[in-house]
């Protein structure tokens, strides 16, 4: 009996001794994979950040050797001429974001307040919709589309038409921004001037849109960096000009365009330029970006 | 006091109007596109997307070489992106949830983001392609560089920013106590990320990945650049092909026939209508899980 | 601050909603307005008009913008009135020309040639005829050292190396100038696939323009393309001799690309110089032209613009034509030379003629 017994706890002991071991491989299985889990995770992210690091730095490598004060200050030169610039194509760039800008950004706003006003009306509802479409819209559609009402209509493609193209994507983006930044001004702000007596309109444009003036002006510096590097839209409208022009109902050139048709070249010279001006871009866009930043963590709404 | 009452109504009028603007200018789209396209939509009708030859000599236009170069090119670059774009998101805010790590890795995708399509191509012509022709050289295959392989490869580091920050932004909203219940039962940090937090955000991470691919099918320069403009059916992943946006960047201002040009428009629609049925789809999707 | 929203919006829903208001009519009027031309079309001539409109906005200070996105594209914006002259390689046909509508003129400004370029190890010169050229283009022969390539060209070491064709993408008159050759010559061609200035392409890679075809050719190992002779020069690349209709390989080359066009020529310069038989002509040349309409008030152009636009048309083929040679275009022989100055003489503003 007692010898059973023995043999029988014996066999318990020698099983949850098995039992204790397996759990422990398992245990080691688990907390490796974990690790592997871990590891892979880290190492992808660090893949992405150095091949990042890598595209930047090429094409800063390319790109800084050929910016100097010619590749500012002066025309493109006809193939096979050493040297030229892209002074009009900086111009350019800068004449369509301006266009853009000035037509894109009060509607955008009233957009915006509009949706921050009537929350869940049917009409907001569809605004909101409309948004979202127009910001997933390729950008090669909106350059058919203004191709179709501007540039045949005018009988002349123009600069004037490349803007109101990059005036249709900074749209979405500029509403969007100024609706969230606008919600998050809290209601009693706007109570307390209704109560005392100020008119609505004066009440959103003294109070409202004020506070929230850092949130919009970030979304607009976003919605510049989104567009300052689109070329789609720019190839049926502002054309490309190989001349200095500042007169917005003639084709212009622009940093993009540039480097799309001198990429493609076969002339060492002209493909230097490009990486020229993708280094700018690439830089024009940074600086638009980190600007954004400083500006929404700066003035961020505190109340 | 009238004037006033007055002054609100047009500063109403101005918003409604603003607001008002932005139906009509989608309508004018959607309406410019038909109209536009409705010559090649009369003489093809469906056959224009099952039709396989695109032959501006005999005017006779079938888009899908383009439909199949585009699906291929943006699923491709999804399926590339997509484990990375995960790994970015779980590290930034499961293992890296601030610090020094964080916040290189966080901006480098936000720079990422931000480097304009056109540049993306530049550099895939120069860096990408002469790789992938080594590469075509080295297993026996004509060494094009450029098609729709290389496209893909260009798209998939384009639109990682968009699956990561949409996804990491669904992981932190997944709630705490779920995770450390987990914890407490003395589940790794593996375990809680595959069982706890990916179920949790699937849907959320699910429509980041369909906003990506929207973004995917759309883009035009980096593709036209590298995908080597051929308007034949794509035979391999390798082969050099043409997506909607391409040809319509490439042949579009040389178009002269009226057909060739409303095939072209139709493309158009057809690239408007799908990237938008995505876009709201995504949103959607995130809207549902956001409201949880 | 509203009232800038509301006219900006006013502005912008007249300009998408009512095209055609009076507010279209005066941006015209300022767009025709000052004395900048606008001019699009085939990349086959770009070097030689860029240099040229450089010298003249030197010379006259008049500035010509000048964008080459292909014949095609030349001629559809010169017909949807977005440019003041196109230019072509390939001239409209009849069916094109009555689709305009308003009559249209060409003017050849100077002779180019399309030459069969390649990128292989040594890059030796080769001799093609149009039956091998046709085979290669339509996938027939797919590698380097095929017999109907090596019997051509005794002597020479060609690798057992795929070929990697390429071509056009786009519109484009060299397109046209390549097959309408290969037209002539190959029934093979003719049946599969024909002339035109977009091909339905039996294989190859696509690039955007003459420079898009050259550069694809330069980073492509065992490739073969076709491009302007100009760019072949440019970039140092080789060019194939041609077996032209009288039986002799030629190399192309500024005096065999002018001997092309010892023929004779129809009174509006429309005629096709591939294949011709003059006996030591290079079988790919053809004229380019400048297009643009004949009666030259339409859209608000006033008289000083149209002027400016004939004025620049008629200094090209005169004092322009120095700037040919050296970026290896031949200029206008004399014939071809009167036909232009009768025809720019045709050319008018509210029916008077431009020029005395």
């Amino acid at each position: 009996m007692l010898i059973e017994n023995n043999q029988n706890i014996e066999v318990v002991i020698e099983q949850s001794n098995n039992r204790l071991i397996t759990n422990e491989k398992k245990l080691k299985i688990r907390i490796i994979k974990d690790k592997m889990f871990k590891y892979t995770t880290v190492a992808g992210a660090l893949i992405v950040t150095l091949l990042l690091a890598y595209i930047i730095f090429y094409i800063a490598k390319k790109g800084i050797s050929s910016i100097n004060w010619t590749f500012i200050t002066e025309l493109p030169k006809p193939p096979g001429e050493f040297g030229g610039g892209v002074s009009n194509a900086i111009v350019g760039t800068l004449i369509m974001i301006a266009i853009a800008a000035i037509i894109a950004v009060p509607v955008a706003i009233a957009i915006g307040v509009y949706l921050s006003e009537d929350k869940k009306t049917k009409l907001s509802y569809w605004v909101r919709t409309g948004l979202e479409i127009l910001q997933g819209m390729p950008s090669i559609s909106i350059g058919i589309v203004v191709y179709v009402w501007v540039v045949l209509q005018m009988g002349s493609f123009s600069a004037l038409s490349g803007g109101i193209a990059l005036a249709i994507m900074m749209l979405p983006v500029v509403a969007k921004s100024t609706e969230e930044t606008l919600k998050m001004v809290p209601y009693s702000l706007k109570e307390a001037s209704m109560a005392l007596g100020v008119p609505y309109y004066k009440t959103l444009l003294k109070v409202v849109i004020p506070s929230g003036l850092s949130g919009i002006l970030t979304g607009i510096l976003i919605a510049i960096a989104r567009v300052a590097g689109e070329t789609a839209p720019l190839l049926f409208t502002s054309f490309g000009n190989p001349f200095m022009n500042a007169n917005v109902l003639k084709p212009m050139n622009s940093l993009p365009l540039v480097i799309f048709n001198y990429a493609s070249s076969p002339y060492k010279e002209w493909h230097s330029l490009a990486w020229g001006a993708s280094f700018l871009l690439i830089v024009m866009i940074l600086i638009l970006n980190i600007t954004a930043k400083i500006i929404s963590r700066k003035w961020k709404i505190k109340f | 006091m009238k004037k006033l009452i007055n002054k609100d109504k047009i500063f109403r009028g101005i918003l409604y109007a603003s607001a008002f603007f932005l139906i009509v200018l989608l309508f004018g789209f959607f309406i410019t596109f038909i109209l536009e396209s409705s010559e090649s939509l009369a003489k093809f009708g469906f056959s224009f997307i099952t039709g396989k030859q695109w032959d501006p000599v005999d005017g006779h236009f079938g888009a899908m070489p383009f439909l199949l170069g585009t699906l291929m090119t943006s699923f491709l670059a999804l399926i590339i992106s997509f484990p990375v774009s995960i790994m970015i998101a779980v590290f930034l805010s499961e293992y890296f949830y601030k610090g020094f790590f964080h916040n290189i890795i966080k901006t480098a995708v936000e720079l990422l983001a931000g480097i304009p399509s056109i540049v993306f191509g530049f550099w895939g012509l120069f860096t990408l392609v002469p790789l992938i022709r080594e590469f075509q050289l080295a297993i026996g295959i004509e060494p094009y560089g450029v098609g729709i392989f290389t496209s893909a490869l260009v798209l998939s580091i384009m639109i990682i920013p968009y699956t990561a920050s949409i996804s990491r932004e669904v992981i932190s909203m997944v709630p705490t106590d779920v995770k450390e219940a987990a914890y407490s039962l003395g589940a790794t940090k593996f375990e809680v990320i595959r069982k706890i937090i990916l179920p949790y955000s699937g849907s959320g991470i699910f429509a980041g990945a369909l906003l990506a691919l929207g973004r995917a099918l759309g883009e035009t320069m980096a593709v036209t650049m590298i995908i080597g403009n051929s308007n034949g059916m794509p035979d391999s992943i390798f082969a050099p092909g043409n997506t909607m946006a391409s040809v319509i960047a490439n042949e579009f201002t040389e178009a002269t026939d009226s057909t060739y040009v409303s095939a072209l428009i139709e493309i158009g629609l057809l690239l408007f209508i799908v990237t938008a049925l995505i876009n709201l789809i995504g949103k959607y999707i995130i809207k549902k899980t956001v409201q949880f | 601050m509203k009232r800038t929203t509301f006219i900006i919006l006013a502005l912008i829903i007249s300009w998408t909603i009512q095209s055609n208001s009076q507010n279209m009519k005066a941006l015209k009027e300022k767009a025709m307005g000052s004395s900048e031309l606008l001019g699009a079309g085939a990349t086959f001539p770009f070097p030689f008009y860029s240099k040229v409109f450089d010298e003249y906005n030197k010379i006259k200070g008049v500035k010509v913008n000048y964008q080459a996105i292909g014949s095609g594209g030349g001629i559809k914006q010169l017909t949807s009135k977005t440019v003041d002259f196109g230019a072509t390689d390939a001239f409209m046909d009849d069916k094109e020309l009555s689709d305009a509508g308003k009559p249209i003129i060409h003017i050849p400004t100077c002779i180019g040639a399309v030459v069969i370029t390649y990128n292989l190890p040594g890059n030796p010169k080769l001799k093609f005829t149009g039956d091998v050229v046709s085979a290669i283009f339509l996938g027939k022969i797919t590698s380097w050292n095929d017999k109907r390539i090596t019997s051509l060209n005794k002597g020479v070491k060609l690798p057992n190396q795929k070929i990697v064709v390429v071509h056009r993408s786009d519109g484009s008159g060299t397109t046209f100038i390549f097959s309408d050759y290969l037209t002539k010559v190959s029934k093979d061609w003719e049946s599969k696939v024909g002339r035109g200035k977009s091909l339905n392409w039996p294989i190859g890679l696509g690039g955007k323009g003459n420079q898009g075809v050259a550069g694809l050719v330069q980073q492509t190992p065992g490739s073969i393309g076709y491009v302007e002779l100009v760019y072949s020069k440019s970039n140092n690349m080789p060019a194939a001799l041609i077996k032209n209709a009288s039986g002799n390989f030629i190399e192309p080359t500024m005096s065999s690309v002018s001997l092309s066009a010892n023929i004779e020529l129809p009174a509006d310069t429309r005629v096709s110089l591939t294949n011709s038989n003059s006996a030591q002509g290079y079988p790919m040349s053809s004229f380019t032209w400048l297009i643009l309409y004949k009666e030259l008030n339409y859209n608000n152009r006033d008289n000083k613009h149209a002027k400016a636009l004939v004025d620049l048309i008629w200094w090209m083929v005169h004092q322009g034509e120095k700037y040919a040679q050296p970026l290896n275009y031949s200029p206008l022989p004399p014939q071809a030379l009167k036909k232009a100055e009768t025809i720019l003489k045709s050319v008018t503003y509210n029916g008077k003629p431009i020029l005395k």
